[in-house]
């Protein structure tokens, strides 16, 4: 499959910058790899100002810094100075915890387009539990200051059963701390929140009362709020068109350096992902097997390959494919068309099923502790 | 004059031609080479703008108002008529926030 495409190559305009594994918050539905305890050698300063230079000079223009918390990487203002000089947006995802008032002030100095910080719950007691250590005051404080000083500020928050009956409460929350965009982020199914699926995903009706109500706001804060719904695939009949396809548009740089054509593919077996230790990014972009991989059609199965919607959504998520049937080139279960669709009813009425047993299991939170003993 | 897509849903503002206009701090309005055009960048992100849309976001800089960008781009590109079109267009920029 490699190199068949090559001359119909897109040049990415994305890159997801993921500065480490390290983070104090221990959240159950992380999409860090389940081993992320065990990968270590995280990219120098210097790596990360080439790897910036270079993925710019091919036409990356959006920026996220993430992690992890990116917070408790000490050189963030030298890579938020450089993406500034290269003519990046560049967006800080974080929990806000660590942040004070000096550092937004110095990376806004340095040039930070954007702060996102996420909040569990507008609940203090959910918040802390589910970010597993007392953050809430600490986050909104955050959110203020970021507003303060003149940043966009975009608030996010993952919904799953744990929270998606406080929908109103996540929204007058928003509201009420200026945010300028509110990302409702449904859970995706994928590293940890994968491990927790059954103590994580709604029920359908949990959804739909859910979005109506968020659908009503949008109305209600047009002009003030932006909402971004990011929709919840196993309720849908078709699958999202992954990554907008596959080595497009999106290009993810774990902390050890590892590039990636989405940032759930390390859990991908058999599928070899270069490093940036090794290839420059233009090479890793056009040339790498992990990257032209999932390129064009030529992969597919049926019914993917001989399905007129093949154009829109690429067959769908090659993680979930995978994560649900075993095989990555599969067609994606939350394809109604797919011969695997059977798998995504299992996974909801194995949830239901935990919802409404005496003895559901615990959550499985998000830390080295637990990632060393999954990954034994 | 050929808008972004996303903008359908878009409901229009009533337009002030008298009052000036300001592109928002919050965005950024740059040239990407290798796109050869004009982008708007906002959190997570992006529209691409044609060269009408472009030449009159530029003139958002807070010393015109609609009547002058008006004024200003009928007098550049040599053509009368473009009321509607410069009208319209800000319009839209306004309900997307790019404009105040």
């Amino acid at each position: 499959m490699a190199g068949s495409v090559n001359d119909t190559i897109t040049p990415p305009r994305w890159l997801l910058a993921e500065l480490t594994y390290s983070c104090p918050l221990q959240c159950p539905y992380c999409a860090n790899p389940i081993n992320f305890a065990s990968i270590r050698n995280e990219l120098s300063t210097e790596d990360w100002l080439r790897v910036l230079t270079e993925a710019r000079a091919m036409g990356a223009v959006q920026l996220g810094f993430s992690g992890g918390e990116p917070l408790t990487r000490q050189d963030l203002p030298v890579l938020v100075k450089h993406a500034r000089e290269l003519g990046y947006f560049s967006n800080l995802i974080t929990s806000g915890y660590g942040m004070t008032e000096a550092k937004i002030v110095e990376l806004k100095e340095a040039g930070l387009d954007h702060i996102q910080v996420s909040i569990q719950s507008p609940e203090k007691t959910l918040n802390d539990e589910l970010a597993g250590t007392e953050s809430y005051e600490h986050k909104k404080e955050v959110a203020r200051l970021v507003k303060r000083h003149g940043y966009p500020m975009v608030l996010c928050v993952v919904i799953h059963r744990k929270n998606i009956h406080q929908m109103r409460d996540i929204l007058d929350m928003a509201s009420d701390l200026g945010a300028d965009y509110l990302e409702l982020a449904n859970t995706q199914y994928y590293g940890w929140a994968h491990l927790n699926r059954d103590q994580l995903l709604p029920t359908k009706e949990q959804f739909e009362e859910a979005e109506a109500i968020a659908q009503a706001y949008k109305e209600k804060v047009k002009g003030k709020m932006k909402i971004y719904y990011v929709v919840p695939d196993f309720y849908e009949n078709r699958p999202k068109a992954c990554m907008n396809g596959w080595g497009t548009t999106f290009l993810t740089i774990a902390p050890d350096g590892t590039a990636l054509p989405c940032h759930s593919a390390r859990e991908l077996p058999g599928l070899l992902c270069p490093n940036v230790k090794d290839l420059s990014v233009h090479d890793i972009w056009h040339h790498s097997d992990a990257f032209n991989y999932f390129r064009g059609f030529e992969w597919m199965k049926e019914p993917c390959r001989s399905c007129p919607e093949k154009a829109k959504d690429f067959g769908g998520c090659h993680c979930q494919a995978y994560l649900l049937t075993g095989d990555m080139h599969n067609a994606d279960p939350a394809c109604s068309l797919s011969p695997d669709r059977q798998r995504v009813y299992e996974a909801i009425f194995s949830a239901r099923y935990d919802s409404e047993s005496a003895d559901a299991k615990p959550l499985v939170f998000r830390n080295p502790k637990n990632s060393k003993v999954l990954a034994s | 004059m050929n808008l972004p897509d996303d903008l359908h849903e878009s409901v229009k503002m009533a337009l002030d031609p008298s009052k000036t206009l300001n592109f928002s701090p919050m965005l950024r309005l740059q040239w990407e080479e290798t796109q050869q055009k004009h982008v708007i960048l906002y959190p997570e992100g992006m529209v691409e703008l044609n060269v009408p849309s472009t030449e009159i976001l530029k003139l958002c800089d807070g010393s015109h108002n609609a009547e002058e960008i008006l004024v200003e781009l009928e007098s550049k590109f040599n053509q009368p008529g473009l009321r509607n079109d410069i009208f319209g267009f800000l319009e839209v920029a306004i309900e997307n926030g790019w404009v105040s």
